[in-house]
C-alpha cells in the first residue's frame, strides 16, 4: 500500500517521540533528561492531535509540559547539590531491566498483530469536547467527582509532606 | 490515517522504555520520569482504541483525562516525597533510602 502524507507525519512524529524517550532513559545528566522528558510529552501531544482528540492535545501540553515537567526541573533544582557529580545513573540492575524491556516489547509487538481489532472507520464526533463534558456529568458523574477528591487530596498532602518542619 | 497497530506500537515502545528507566535508574526524579512515559503511552492506546473502534464516542478520552489527573497526583506527591527524602537524608539515591530494609 502507498504511503500517504499522514502516515509520514505520523512516522516522523513517532520517531521524534521514541528518541526523547530514549534521551529520557539514557541521559546521564537529570536535567538534560527533564529536557528529554519535555520533548517525548510534546511528540505524545502531536500524537493526540492527530488522533483528533484536541481536548487531550491542549491538557497535554498544559499539564504535562507546563505543570509536571516545570515541577520535575523544580525538584531536580532543590535536590541538585546530589545530582551533577555523579556519572552513574544506572544501578546495578540496569542490565536484566534492559533486557526484560526489550523482551516487553517484543512480546507486545507480537500480541499486536495476533489480534485483529474491530476498527470502524468513521469521523469523530463534530463536538468531542461537549460531550467529554456531558459524559463528565452523566455517565461519569462519580469517577469524575472521586478523582476531584483525589487531587484534593493529593495536593493537600503533597503540601504537608513537602513543607518545612 | 494511520493502522490502529502503528499507535499502539509506539505506545508500547515508549512504555518500554518508560519501564526501563523507572526499574534501572538510580536517581528516584529520574524513576518518576519513567513513570511518566508510562502513564503516556497508557494515555496513547485509550485514545487510539476510542478513535478506531468507537469514534463516535468519548469514552477513550474521558478514561484518558483520569489517567491524566491520577498522574498529576502522583506527580506532585512523589516530588514532595522526593524533596522530604532529601530534607532528611541528603540524598535521592534510591540504594541509599533503604529505611525500612529489615
Amino acid at each position: 500500500m502507498p504511503i500517504t502524507t499522514l502516515q509520514i507525519v505520523f512516522l516522523a512524529i513517532s520517531a521524534f517521540t521514541i528518541l526523547c524517550g530514549f534521551g529520557v532513559v539514557t541521559s546521564r545528566n537529570l536535567f538534560h533528561a527533564a529536557l528529554w522528558l519535555v520533548g517525548a510529552f510534546a511528540g505524545v501531544s502531536a500524537l493526540y492531535f492527530m488522533l483528533e482528540a484536541e481536548f487531550l492535545f491542549i491538557a497535554q501540553v498544559l499539564i504535562y509540559i507546563g505543570a509536571i515537567a516545570t515541577l520535575i526541573v523544580f525538584a531536580i533544582m532543590l535536590s541538585r547539590g546530589m545530582m551533577m557529580g555523579r556519572t552513574v545513573m544506572r544501578n546495578y540492575q540496569w542490565g536484566i531491566s534492559a533486557i526484560v524491556s526489550a523482551l516487553l516489547f517484543v512480546l507486545l509487538v507480537f500480541v499486536l498483530f495476533q489480534i485483529n481489532w474491530p476498527v470502524v472507520q468513521g469521523a469523530v464526533s463534530p463536538n468531542a469536547i461537549a460531550d467529554i463534558g456531558e459524559a463528565f456529568v452523566t455517565t461519569y458523574v462519580v469517577p469524575f467527582e472521586v478523582v476531584s477528591i483525589l487531587l484534593l487530596v493529593a495536593l493537600v498532602g503533597a503540601i504537608m509532606i513537602a513543607r518545612e518542619r | 490515517m494511520p493502522p490502529l497497530n502503528w499507535y499502539l506500537i509506539v505506545a508500547a515502545a515508549l512504555f518500554c522504555l518508560g519501564l526501563y528507566g523507572a526499574l534501572s535508574r538510580r536517581n528516584a526524579i529520574a524513576v518518576l520520569m519513567g513513570v511518566e512515559l508510562i502513564l503516556n503511552a497508557v494515555n496513547i492506546n485509550l485514545i487510539a482504541f476510542g478513535r478506531y473502534i468507537q469514534p463516535k464516542q468519548v469514552t477513550g478520552q474521558v478514561f484518558a483525562i483520569f489517567v491524566l489527573a491520577v498522574a498529576a497526583a502522583e506527580a506532585a506527591v512523589g516530588l514532595a516525597l522526593i524533596i522530604a527524602i532529601y530534607r532528611t537524608r541528603d540524598t535521592v539515591n534510591l540504594e541509599d533510602i533503604d529505611l525500612l530494609k529489615g
